[in-house]
């Protein structure tokens, strides 16, 4: 099994506009991309938006090849829903095509495939972000961009710690996971027949030696972490500091143009 | 002599059609034969994991075969299933993959698997646990209650129980210290001798390996470029520096001598030859110990 | 003699056992490193030299007896801070010590807790990583390097902090032929060139040679100290308790045993074959 082949949270180093943009800058730029995705009613406003991510992707340098391997682990989902709107959507006029207990509309296909390029778009978007920025910044910028919450007793240091660790460790866990499913195997293990139950069951052997040396390795780290003199966030400095630069502002600034200009490409009534 | 296992013209890909691309191994021809203790050696990254993965048919070739008592083990899944339990694998750090309630559940988990009634299970958990040194008061305890030499053991003794013809061990003495080394090594050895089944040891240690082992195949860049007895292939001392190996110091020891012009054969490689070789040079040398120093006679 | 930088004074830890009687880890230790040495504590698994380095930056307080860095008393809580930025920690597993995603976040880490100012967070880090060779793959994900590099990463996070004293407990434990000597030749330019004061925890013997002073523990105690030419030559004592010698001695051991006039403390290969083709050629 190729558990060590999923990108999820993986970052790559780079030196481009996008990775030198303030992390918070670019986790706002995919919550107005996000809210983009939503206003967008029709093909003009989603050309917009893919036009917008492609460039992105361009600058980035990261290759649409990262991004489309990500979008593969979502590509279930993708196929589900495509499916559910397809088949669920009811038209006005005529069904275009009738089998069995299903009516497909124009409408279904529209929106079908408008669902399908939102999710791709909103997951692409988001994976840019974690490939373009280093967990540890965007926790900072989370932490930062949170702050307001720490006067209603939020543990908001203590939250984006923990985000940055489990970050840190869900490589070293995966290869940990792939180790101990081969020493079982070695064993005779069987992870892959059996119903529901004895495949339940089956995954004992896996879990439980990767739950203790999950513990195990909390322990150390602690252990680890407090000989760097680690005691909470109070009197904590942070090498890298946030700091919004003029090309923050004018991201920002081509953030909000671009839901602008989706909003007013709903009023083009174009397909 | 009919080898054990073969591998013939066998070759992995890891993530084929990707950037991430990489051949572990090519062409590899791997022999062991029944009854042999045989060593591999190889720098981390050359290809050694990999092989011993597909002896037991964890790893599948991407081209090539693999033949365990002659079969080919990817014929059928019967043969591939046949193949696990005939072939046991000893992971580094196996105290990691434990995971019952008591020592007797664990080392009892292979042989369940393959379908052996209680009577038989508890005869070969029983007599798995003494070729490990461990006692019948231990089987009852938690595996996690033990220190990590023991628990080693207990890992280890779940493969043997499954009476293995050949049983694979990556470096079974990571991390341990003399005491423990010396105390696996002679668990391994029992069962060795006991069964007379085939040991194949991956190991950093050339000391050890000099020291125990009958054959030793050399793995680099996914190839083999030396196999044969310890002392043919420690011979070649400039290859294996190339390939981020060493020899064992004895060896070494004894090319420094030579160079300085002292009359010795530098094919030796544990301390034990090394004295025999140095004693039978002054013999020859006709300035016996005895003349040295007048204490006493060799 | 110089102010020693870390001090045991009967020095006892004992742990809780189910049976009742607590296991005695420690029994009454006394030791004294001296500023800028390298010395190494050599002993078998359970010889308690392990608890002995988590006493020396108070990860654990003294059950009796006093522990002192740069002479501060271990068990004064106020002091915590100033006794872990003095003696730094480089533990077995390199996974489980390094906190961040990128190789120089991660070093940034120490600082980061000190409240140092981040201009100077870069210096020190900076600084950190280029002394253990690591600078070129600061943007790295530590995940991706070998168990020596990410090892490397360890110490570099531990001297980012600008400690007195680094405590390795048998950092080269998990690692591989090469890992081990570049983790060896790191630990080694560490304390000759930048003149930290380096306590190696270990069981391997080769490794313990290059050390200035060899400190042997078994049972709790300190049974032999120290130069290695001089702690190996007790070849019958170091085998009872649990260890062997490098094979060079070893060899000359046993020539010595057959009546051969050969000294001892030849502990490099190169030093061996010097004392052994006098006899030869």
């Amino acid at each position: 099994m190729a558990l060590k082949d999923i990108t999820l949270g993986q970052f790559f180093p780079g030196d481009t506009p996008l990775h030198r943009l303030d992390p918070r800058t670019k986790l706002l730029l995919v919550v107005l991309y996000i809210v983009a995705l939503f206003l967008a009613k029709n093909a003009l406003g989603y050309a917009l938006l893919a036009l917008a991510l492609f460039s992105a992707i361009l600058i980035s340098k990261v290759g649409f090849k990262a991004v489309f391997k990500g979008l593969k682990a979502v590509l279930f989902i993708v196929i589900f829903t495509a499916f559910l709107n397809l088949f669920y959507t009811v038209g006005e006029g005529e069904p275009l095509l009738s089998f069995w207990v299903f009516h497909i509309y124009w409408e279904g296909i529209r929106t079908a495939f408008f669902m399908v390029l939102r999710i791709m778009m909103l997951i692409s978007s988001t994976f840019l972000l974690t490939y373009t920025t280093s967990p540890i910044r965007l926790t900072d910028a989370l932490e930062e961009l949170l702050g307001g919450l720490k006067k209603l007793h939020v543990p908001v240091h203590e939250l984006s710690m923990m985000m940055s660790i489990a970050l840190r460790f869900i490589p070293t866990l995966i290869e940990e996971t792939d180790k101990i499913m081969s020493a079982q195997k070695a064993r005779g293990a069987d992870f892959d027949s059996g119903n529901l139950i004895q495949k339940a069951k089956s995954l004992i052997p896996l879990l439980v030696p990767l739950f203790i040396s999950a513990f195990r390795r909390a322990d150390e780290l602690a252990v680890a972490m407090e000989c760097r003199c680690y005691h909470g966030g109070e009197g904590r400095t942070r090498m890298l500091v946030l700091r919004y630069a003029l090309r923050d502002y004018v991201a920002l600034a081509l953030g909000f143009g671009l839901i602008a200009a989706v909003v007013g490409a709903n009023f083009l009534g174009v397909f | 002599m009919q080898p054990i296992i073969q591998t013939e013209k066998l070759s992995h890909i890891y993530s084929p059609g990707t950037p991430f691309q990489r051949a572990a191994l090519v062409d590899v021809d791997f022999l062991a034969y029944p009854g042999e203790l045989l060593g591999i050696i190889g720098h981390t990254g050359s290809g050694k994991s990999t092989l011993i993965q597909h002896l037991n048919g964890l790893l599948k070739p991407t081209s090539g075969r693999v033949l365990v008592e002659g079969k080919d083990i990817w014929e059928n899944k019967a043969a591939t299933r046949q193949a696990r339990f005939r072939v046991g694998l000893v992971f580094q750090y196996p105290e990691y993959q434990l995971f019952e309630e008591t020592c007797y559940k664990d080392i009892a988990f292979g042989p369940k698997n393959m379908g052996l009634d209680e009577q038989e299970i508890d005869r070969r958990v029983r007599q798995a646990a003494a070729f490990v040194g461990l006692p019948d008061s231990a089987l009852e305890k938690s595996p996690f209650d033990l220190s990590g030499g023991q628990k080693r053991r207990v890992a280890i003794a779940g493969v043997i129980a499954m009476e293995p013809a050949v049983l694979i061990l990556d470096e079974p003495t990571a991390g341990l210290d003399p005491a423990g080394v010396e105390q696996i090594m002679g668990n391994i050895l029992d069962y060795h001798r006991s069964k007379d089944a085939t040991i194949i040891v991956i190991s950093h240690s050339m000391e050890e390996m000099a020291r125990r082992a009958d054959r030793l195949v050399v793995v680099n860049d996914g190839r083999l470029p030396l196999e044969g007895t310890p002392r043919e292939v420690f011979a070649h001392r400039e290859e294996l520096e190339a390939m981020g190996l060493g020899v064992p110091t004895m060896t070494d020891l004894f090319h420094r001598l030579r160079a300085m012009g002292a009359d010795v054969d530098p094919s030796v490689y544990t301390v034990e030859q090394a004295k025999a070789a140095i004693l039978n040079a002054l013999a020859r040398k006709g300035s016996t110990p005895a003349s040295s120093d007048g204490r006493g006679a060799v | 003699m110089p102010k020693p930088i870390l001090k045991t004074e009967n020095l006892t830890f004992s742990y809780p056992t189910e049976g009742g009687q607590p296991k005695v880890v420690l029994n009454g230790l006394d030791l004294e490193v001296e500023e800028g040495s390298f010395v190494a504590v050599l002993g078998h698994n359970g010889s308690g030299k392990s608890t002995l380095a988590k006493h020396m930056n108070a990860i654990l307080l003294p059950a009796g007896g006093k522990v002192y860095v740069g002479g501060m008393d271990t068990s004064d809580e106020a002091l915590l801070l100033d006794i872990r930025r003095t003696v730094g920690m480089v533990f077995q597993n390199p996974d489980n010590q390094i906190v961040a995603n990128v190789v120089e976040e991660d070093c940034a880490f120490g600082p980061e807790n000190l409240g140092v100012a981040p201009g100077e967070i870069r210096q020190l880090v900076d600084e950190a990583l280029e002394s253990v060779g690591m600078y070129h793959l600061r943007e790295h994900a530590p995940h991706l390097l070998s168990g020596g590099q990410k090892q490397r990463i360890a110490i570099a996070g531990v001297l980012a902090m600008k400690p007195r004293c680094v405590v390795l407990d048998e950092p080269t434990a998990m690692l591989d032929p090469t890992g081990r000597k570049e983790v060896m030749e790191t630990v080694k330019k560490l304390n000759a060139e930048s003149g930290v004061t380096v306590v190696l925890i270990t069981h391997h013997m080769d490794e313990a040679a290059q050390a200035q002073r060899v400190v042997v523990m078994a049972d709790g105690k300190i049974v032999a100290d120290g130069a290695p030419k001089e702690v190996f030559q007790r070849v019958e004592e170091l085998k009872t308790v649990g260890l062997t010698v490098p094979e060079t001695v070893e060899l000359l051991y046993e020539l010595r045993k057959e009546g051969l006039d050969l000294p001892l403390d030849a502990l490099s290969v190169d030093e061996c074959a010097q004392a052994l083709s006098q006899l030869l050629t």
